[in-house]
Order: structure tokens, then C-alpha cells, then sequence
């Protein structure tokens, strides 16, 4: 697996630390009176990968909306970055600015092209100047390798092209914490391994704190420092560490089955 | 060698330091760190710097740089425009490993160097009149396709009624018709109401009260119920429509019922159009009736007549004529709505945009058909001496 061997040589530099920068505290979620995930604790440290996953239905996403403020928990405590979000809608802007979210389809506005779109936080949240902002911009693209198309709009582009744009966006204003859905969703093996080396590679230059979510097993391998493993039937964590010690140590069957993708 | 400090302000996060070194040069130094946080006050005082400055060289000095990002990228390839511009030369000195990578990774050397970002430019009057002209061609075209696809799935719905699909058709019955009546009837109503009023100002200084009746009961039955009611359709499912199979189009729904072997128009034009036409009609009549009423309130309350002169004088002006004529062209303006509304929806290209564009324009496109169409129909009555 050269990947991990790629990722070995990299981890010495990661910028990791003991600080916790997400702590999630027993947190229940679902909707209406259908509960998804009952009583969840857990927290995500700064500077490192942590990849959230599980089975189809067992409440990832819905686990990330909760994290980024975009629905409210029934119960217990969400603290983004030292600040408490549930129930403290007026701190979110903030936070939020703290963060980026590549979204499963890119999420890009359909009305502006590749530029637009990324320059938009730019010019909306600093006060630099039109031209560098237009330098930054073919900078932030040209990082996803979608240098010479600043003048297209998203309807003109391919499904890989569109999420590594939205990860152009997400990452704008140098977010501390990146908020992955499914980035490897509809992506070929070699954009998605791509888009993992990014990834890495964003980590490790920038130390920003990535938070993803996904069930591609390879991706989880390659990037993921720490893992929880969610569960539909528990309604919570099942599996929770490092995903090369639980493939070959967990104590839960059904986690091994998942990391060595047996029926 | 640096001497003769130009200027130094002092940040917490991270500074710099200008002079002139011996051979006239200015040299900035850039100290700690260099980053999104600072980048932009940098850019604004290093731009005044440079402005009063007019150095022939500039050496950006990053010996004591601890940490940089794009931002901070962006402030050094500013400085090399700048420095451009100013026909002047531009280094970097003392680039430490870390930093060197993060310029490396950007690709600094070659960052700069184009001119501003290109901009889509707009082509000349010419090749825009060109480009119009085949693009109202080609919708020209589409839109004979898409009747002619309407004509043929229509025919083979009247000889096999069985592919019709009833349940979607009785929904949009419900939608278009059941769903519309308070709203048809509460403006139809005020609708009946205004005219009554206005009229009465005219005929009552003649003493020809009673005709209040016959004029609303008239010009609604024959022109404005029909008008009226087909516009309200048009904008509550005519842009439902356009938007529905729009949404549909472009989450390839419309692909999915191609390749699973279903026709998309007897699937989904069909169903709307036949319940279209099927209830528009009543609701024309339901839009006469209000209106008569609303013309009844006015008759009974300021111009002295009573319930039955008016119904009477209502019941001598109109003729089963003139109700057939209302009925006939609710069917006709409903087919025309929930045409382009689904030919609207068909066309929708693109995302979020395309598929506001299409409702809108069905809304205009079928306001515009139904005029057009009673414009017609008046003049071929008139010839008729109808």
C-alpha cells in the first residue's frame, strides 16, 4: 500500500497537538421523534484527519450538518474552535468563518463562474485588493488543478471538476477546519486518490484540521489519522482509533468485516 | 549593509522592515509571519511605500520569515507587479526550505506575470446578431419538435386511453383546478365588484342602472372570466409545471424514464395537459359566477335594484352562447398553459438559473399566448357577426 508508506514519510511533520478543536458531548440527533444518534461524545483534535464512517443510514451526514451548525442537536453540546454552537446561533457566523465545508456535489452557484465563486468570501470577508484577490483566486484553483478554468461556469465542468472548485472555495480564506461530505463520491480512482494527496498535502502545509466524511475504504487508509465508526443499529460509535488497528483489532466483528470489506 | 530605515511599523502577528541598502535598492524584510490575517494591511501600506518610494530595485528579504501562506504569496507577487510596472527589478532573498516549498507550490516564478485576469470578452454586434439568430432558430425548431412530439403522444394516448396515466392526471386536476378555485373566486369576485362600481359612476347618470347587470354578467362571461382565470392558472401551474419537469431535467430524471423505456411526454406532458384542459373550463365558469356575484353585491347595496332584477337582467343578456364561448376558451387557453409549461420545463438547461429562467418565461410566454389567442378569436367572431 504505497499510500500509507507516502503518508509514514509525512506524519513526522504533522501538525498535530493534543488540543481538542470539535468536542462533541452527549449529543442526541434525529428527526422529529425518529432518533439517529443517541448520547455521541466524541472530539476531534487539532491539526489532524478524522474521518467519520459508516454504513449507508447509520447518520454520517447528518452528524456533519450537526457540526457545522446546520441543524441543532435534541440534546447535548456541540463546541466548535472554543466556542459553544447549540443554542448559540449568534456565535455561528463566526465559527463558520473558521471553517469550510466542500459540500457531496461542489455546491458551487450556478450563476458565477469558477472565479466568481471562489473569489466570492474573498471579497465578501477581506479587504484586499481587486487584483490580488484575482492572483489569489487563480492561485486557490490552480492548487486543484483547474488552472485556465477561472471563466467557466459549473454547469460547464465535470463532477470532479466541481468538488475540487468546491474544495477551491471551502478553502479561500485558509480555513483552521475543513469539512469533507463524501469527497470521493462519484470521483474516478485517480481523481479520488488525487484529491486524498491534497488532502494530505493541505494538512500537512497549512495544519488545518480536516473533518471527513466518507465509506471509501482506500481514502480512509491513505488520509485518516483517527476514525469513528458510526452504527444504525447502536444509534452511535461502534469502533473509534486508529483504522489500521482496528482492521486487524477490534473486538467488534462487524467492524473487521467493514475495514476488510467482507459480506 | 541595511541602513537608513524607511519604515517599520510593528505587528503583533508579523512585520517587515524597509531601507535602502548601499547600492540604492530598497530592501524589505519581512519578520515572523505572513498570512492571511495580515496580508491585506501589508498590501495597502507596502502600496503607499512603493508609491512614494519609486525604488529602481526591490529586495524582499524573507531571511526572518517564519511562516507564509497564499495570502502572504499574493503580497510578494503584488510587489513583483508593482515592481514591473514601475520598469524596476524585483528579488527574494534568504529563502528558508519551508518557505521556499509554499513558493513552489504556487508556482511563484511564473505567478505575475499575465496581465490581469482574462475576463469573458463579449463578441462584436455582428456575431451576436448571428448568434441570436440561430439560437431563436434553433428554439424555433425545437419548439415544432417538441408540438409535434405533444400532436403524436396525444393521438396515441385517444386510441389507447390506457397509457394515460390516470392517478398523476387526477393529482394535477386537484393542483390546477380544486386547488385554485378560493383564489379564482375571490378575484373574480373583487373583479365583478370594481366593474359594477365603475360602470355604475356612467349608467347611473342616465338611469340605466339596470344595465350594471347585463355589462358584467356580459364582459365576464365572454372575455375577462376566461382572461382572468387563465392567468391566475398561468402563474400558479403553468410555473409549477416549467419548474417541476425542469428540476426533473436537469437531476436527469427525464434521462432515467428515456432509458427505462418510458415516452417523457406521455409520462408527463400528457397528464398536465389533459387535466389542464379538463378543468380550466369549470374553473372559468366558477370565475363568471363570482363575478356576477360581486356585480350583484354592488346592484343590491348602492343602485337600488333587487336580487331578482338583477338575476332576471342577467339571465336576458346572456345566451348559452356566450357561457359556451367562456367554456371553450378556458379549454383552449389551459392547453396553450400547460403546454408551455411543460415545454418550458423541457428546455431548462444548466442548474438553479435555467430553471428560473424556464418558469419565468413560461409565466410571460403562456400570458402572451392566451392575448394573443382571444385577440384571435374576437376577430374571427367579428367577421363571423357573432
Amino acid at each position: 500500500m504505497s499510500n500509507t508508506e507516502a503518508k509514514a514519510g509525512l506524519e513526522t511533520k504533522r501538525p498535530m497537538s493534543g488540543e481538542p478543536v470539535i468536542q462533541v458531548r452527549e449529543m442526541t440527533a434525529g428527526y422529529g421523534s425518529e432518533i439517529l444518534l443517541r448520547r455521541l461524545t466524541f472530539e476531534v483534535r487539532r491539526g489532524e484527519i478524522f474521518v467519520i464512517l459508516g454504513g449507508s443510514g447509520c447518520g454520517k451526514s447528518t452528524l456533519l450538518k450537526h457540526l457545522i451548525g446546520l441543524n441543532t442537536p435534541l440534546a447535548g453540546d456541540i463546541v466548535v474552535n472554543g466556542r459553544l454552537i447549540t443554542g448559540h446561533e449568534e456565535v455561528l457566523p463566526q465559527v463558520l468563518r473558521e471553517c469550510g465545508v466542500l459540500f457531496q456535489g461542489g455546491a458551487l452557484f450556478g450563476s458565477m463562474t469558477l472565479a466568481e465563486n471562489v473569489a466570492l468570501p474573498l471579497r465578501e470577508y477581506t479587504d484586499l485588493p481587486e487584483a490580488h484577490i484575482d492572483t489569489l483566486v487563480k492561485m486557490k484553483l490552480a492548487l486543484v488543478s483547474l488552472s485556465g478554468y477561472e471563466n467557466h461556469l459549473p454547469s460547464e465542468i465535470s463532477g470532479g471538476m466541481k468538488k475540487r472548485a468546491g474544495l477551491a472555495r471551502a478553502m479561500a480564506l485558509n480555513p483552521q477546519i475543513l469539512f469533507f461530505d463524501e469527497p470521493s463520491a462519484g470521483l474516478d480512482p485517480i481523481t479520488s486518490a488525487e484529491l486524498d494527496q491534497l488532502i494530505l498535502h493541505l494538512n500537512r502545509t497549512l495544519g488545518t484540521t480536516m473533518v471527513i466524511v466518507t465509506h471509501e475504504l482506500a481514502s480512509i487508509f491513505s488520509v485518516a489519522d483517527r476514525v469513528i465508526m458510526l452504527d444504525k443499529r447502536a444509534k452511535g460509535i461502534v469502533a473509534e482509533g486508529d483504522p489500521r488497528h482496528l482492521q486487524e483489532h477490534s473486538k467488534n466483528p462487524y467492524v473487521r468485516r467493514f475495514f476488510n470489506r467482507e459480506a | 549593509m541595511p541602513e537608513d530605515p524607511v519604515s517599520s511599523p510593528s505587528d503583533a502577528a508579523g512585520s517587515y522592515h524597509a531601507s535602502r541598502d548601499t547600492a540604492g535598492a530598497l530592501v524589505i524584510r519581512f519578520l515572523g509571519r505572513l498570512a492571511a490575517d495580515n496580508a491585506s494591511s501589508i498590501i495597502r501600506e507596502l502600496d503607499s511605500l512603493l508609491a512614494a518610494e519609486r525604488p529602481a530595485m526591490l529586495i524582499a528579504d524573507l531571511g526572518e520569515l517564519r511562516q507564509i501562506d497564499d495570502f502572504g504569496v499574493v503580497v510578494l507577487v503584488g510587489l513583483k507587479k508593482a515592481m514591473g510596472t514601475l520598469q524596476g527589478r524585483f528579488e527574494i532573498q534568504n529563502v528558508e526550505a519551508g518557505v521556499s516549498e509554499i513558493l513552489a507550490m504556487h508556482r511563484f516564478v511564473s505567478l505575475g506575470q499575465e496581465g490581469g485576469a482574462g475576463r469573458r470578452r463579449s463578441a462584436d454586434i455582428f456575431s451576436r446578431l448571428g448568434a441570436r439568430t440561430i439560437a431563436a432558430l434553433r428554439e424555433t425548431g425545437y419548439m415544432l419538435q417538441f408540438l409535434g412530439d405533444t400532436c403524436v403522444s396525444s393521438w396515441h394516448v385517444i386510441r389507447h386511453p390506457r397509457v394515460l396515466r390516470l392517478g398523476d392526471t387526477l393529482t394535477n386536476m386537484q393542483r390546477v383546478g380544486v386547488d385554485a378555485l378560493p383564489i379564482v373566486g375571490l378575484i373574480s369576485f373583487l373583479l365583478g365588484l370594481i366593474m359594477a362600481f365603475m360602470s355604475a359612476v356612467q349608467l347611473q347618470q342616465f338611469g340605466a342602472n339596470i344595465y350594471v347587470a347585463s355589462l358584467v354578467s356580459l364582459s365576464m362571461t365572454r372575455e375577462l372570466g376566461p382572461i382572468m382565470t387563465a392567468i391566475i392558472v398561468a402563474g400558479r401551474s403553468g410555473s409549477a409545471f416549467a419548474a417541476e419537469i425542469g428540476s426533473m431535467k436537469i437531476s436527469e430524471e427525464i434521462d432515467a424514464l428515456t432509458t427505462m423505456g418510458f415516452d417523457p411526454h406521455i409520462f408527463l406532458v400528457l397528464p398536465r395537459l389533459v387535466a389542464a384542459v379538463l378543468v380550466v373550463p369549470f374553473l372559468t365558469l366558477f370565475s363568471d359566477l363570482f363575478a356576477i356575484a360581486g356585480g350583484l353585491l354592488v346592484g343590491i347595496t348602492m343602485l337600488d335594484l333587487t336580487v331578482n332584477n338583477y338575476i332576471d337582467q342577467t339571465l336576458a343578456t346572456l345566451d348559452l352562447f356566450d357561457v359556451a364561448l367562456g367554456f371553450f376558451k378556458g379549454a383552449v387557453f389551459a392547453a396553450l398553459i400547460a403546454w408551455t409549461g411543460c415545454l418550458r420545463g423541457f428546455q431548462v438547461e444548466g442548474g438553479a438559473v435555467g430553471v428560473g429562467r424556464a418558469t419565468t418565461s413560461a409565466v410571460v410566454s403562456s400570458i402572451f399566448l392566451i392575448i394573443l389567442s382571444d385577440s384571435i378569436v374576437v376577430v374571427i367572431l367579428r367577421y363571423w357577426e357573432w
